[in-house]
């Protein structure tokens, strides 16, 4: 939805020509430094702090997420023994929002890896490869970029049906072409430098030039921009879930939660901004710590 | 400048086409094919055979794709199996009323992107730059559609100040009226949200990256006032600025998807939403291709405008 353009230029400047021992010294700079930023950290822990308690879903949430009550629907917040008040249909909001960050955080986060490991191979492929293998890969890529990200999403979901499995399906191709094309240029642009020649000269194999030298350059702008989408890819998959394309209810899932308690605005507003918010707290943490990585990355050994 | 044309719209057809089969794929990735709906659970087989035939479902895929993409060409896009009315007779006035929105969202985020981005590029206050440069940030990640449920908490449910949803009394875009203006303000702030973080944050990247390079230092040592120096930042700025105006602009049309359904607005996004929901999958395709199509075109128009600021670009 809202990825900036990947220009050529800003991709060669990331690539370095260093050996092995340079580089573990580079990843150690990255670290501290990334360490020491304290928004980064910050992000980390609040993403930390979510993820843990998604994980722990039973242990963290006070009560029952799926336990409804008729006369106990819609409490305000700070309500006693409902921190957060309840839903529409009574279930404690609070449980409701820590479960749900399970399927929330599963859909923002797995799609990016997904795409990152295909898009990564991909463009790596096409890029060492050249040639004819390129242009087919890339031209694919190609039409792909020819359809707004929330669109494509929407269309394929919508084609294939609703459901968890179908929307991580439609996310992963929606972020796939991207990563390709900057994991293609970056291996292009690397191919024909002298050390990769030598190592060719020295008998190297295909495989072994890859794993060596082009995935150590291609891996620092693939990470920065992967991280950059997984923000985008939280938002987009709770649009899904809006939409009524994720999981069924009575699942907790934030966009699902969002959509089912917006009829409930006039009656309880607050509580019908709650999922929203911790849609936003997710994207906004992500966004942030991804920001925090392209400085950290910018080091030099 | 004709031959760059060409090269761009030569690049532009196999684009086009692909786009052509992947939207034609939409039909086979459903499960459980359309014409089983259409005929309902207790059709025999003949009628359902029938209808397959007469859909032309009968043939093979290759077949199928060619038929179908004659049938786009003379600008025919098949039948919505809900409504039995064609594809196009419901997708336009769904679109012109997206284009009402879009065009509203656009001005908007155009007019406070870049004075954003100037705003935090100029500025010698540092807070006032870390203050519009976060606000940007909030404004990329956070879910607009969420955003539109506020606008409504606030502006109609509190203060009562403007319409929830809908687009008013107009029932299509010929008799829209400016006393129905107020309709549209909510879903265009809500829409104008992302492009306008984006916008920013590109406009203040690239003048600052620009006011870097060297010419610039040339320039003031001539004499040249701020005013004509910052004249000349801005145009090489421009083709950058330029380029993700044109992307974000394209984009919108996917947020539209959402914001239309907050505020039950008739356009493209929520006859999508009904396609989806009827399993109508002609109607989907056609809205898909339509969108995405326009999509393709306004990239090339971008890249037809750029010469105009970078000549260079032509000779690659």
């Amino acid at each position: 939805m809202s990825d900036l353009p990947v220009t050529p230029a800003l991709v060669t400047s990331e690539i370095s020509q260093t050996t092995a021992k340079d580089r573990r010294g580079y990843w150690r700079a990255v670290r501290r430094k990334f360490g020491r930023d304290p928004i980064a950290v910050t992000c980390a822990l609040i993403l930390v702090v979510i993820a843990l308690a998604a994980i722990f879903a039973p242990y963290a949430a006070p009560a029952d997420p799926y336990k409804t009550s008729v006369i106990r629907r819609l409490l305000p917040i700070l309500s006693p023994g409902y921190i957060l008040g309840t839903d529409e249909l009574g279930r404690d909001m609070l449980s409701r929002l820590i479960y749900g960050g399970r399927v929330s955080l599963l859909m923002g986060i797995l799609p990016v890896v997904i795409a990152t490991l295909i898009g990564g191979l991909l463009g790596v492929i096409a890029g060492f490869a050249g040639g004819r293998i390129n242009m087919v890969v890339m031209r694919i890529v190609e039409v792909f970029f020819a359809f707004p990200s929330v669109l494509l999403a929407v269309a394929m979901t919508g084609a294939l049906g609703a459901g968890l499995m179908n929307c991580l399906v439609a996310l992963s191709i929606v972020f796939t072409p991207a990563i390709t094309r900057i994991a293609e240029s970056t291996t292009t642009q690397i191919r024909n430098q002298g050390y990769i020649e030598a190592a060719r000269a020295t008998g190297a194999s295909a495989i072994r030039i890859i794993l060596g030298h082009v995935l150590s350059n291609v891996a620092g702008p693939i990470l920065t921009y992967a991280s950059s989408q997984v923000s985008v890819s939280v938002v987009i998959a709770s649009g899904l879930s809006f939409l009524g394309l994720g999981v069924a209810p009575p699942t907790a899932d934030w966009g699902l939660m969002l959509s089912t308690l917006r009829q409930s605005l006039f009656v309880a507003p607050g509580n019908a901004l709650l999922p929203g918010v911790m849609i936003l707290i997710t994207s906004v943490s992500f966004n942030l710590l991804s920001d925090s990585l392209r400085t950290a990355l910018d080091v030099k050994p | 400048m004709l031959g760059y044309v060409f090269r761009r719209a030569a690049a532009v057809v196999p684009i086009l086409l692909g786009v052509s089969v992947v939207c034609f794929s939409f039909i086979h990735l459903a499960p459980g094919d359309a014409i089983s709906a259409l005929a309902g659970d207790n059709a025999s087989k003949e009628v359902i055979a029938q209808l397959r035939q007469s859909y032309g479902y009968d043939q093979s895929l290759p077949i199928q794709y060619v038929r179908w993409l004659g049938m786009i060409l003379s600008g025919n896009l098949g039948t919505s199996i809900m409504t039995g009315r064609s594809v196009v007779s419901e997708v336009i006035p769904a679109a012109l009323h997206t284009a009402i929105l879009a065009v509203a969202a656009i001005a908007l985020s155009l007019a406070v992107g870049i004075a954003m981005g100037a705003l935090a590029a100029s500025t010698r206050r540092v807070w006032l730059d870390r203050l519009l440069t976060g606000i940007a940030i909030l404004g990329v990640s956070v879910p607009h559609y969420w955003v539109g449920i506020v606008l409504v908490a606030v502006f109609s449910v509190e203060l009562g100040l403007l319409p929830a949803m809908g687009m008013g009394p107009a029932v299509s875009i010929y008799d829209f009226s400016w006393h129905d203006a107020k309709f549209i303000v909510l879903p265009a702030i809500t829409l104008a949200l992302i492009p306008t973080a984006i916008i920013a944050r590109t406009v203040r990247a690239t003048l600052i990256d620009v006011r870097k390079d060297e010419f610039v230092q040339t320039l003031y040592s001539f004499g040249l006032s701020r005013r004509r120096v910052a004249a000349h930042i801005a145009r090489n700025a421009a083709p950058a600025v330029l380029a993700v105006i044109g992307l974000q602009i394209a984009q919108l049309l996917g947020g539209s998807i959402l914001v239309e359904t907050v505020f039950a607005w008739p356009g493209t996004g929520y006859l999508l939403n009904t396609a989806i929901a009827t399993r109508d999958m002609p109607l989907l395709q056609g809205t898909i291709l339509i969108l995405a199509t326009f999509f393709v075109l306004m990239n090339f128009l971008v890249d037809l405008i750029q010469p105009f600021f970078d000549p260079r670009i032509m000779r690659h």
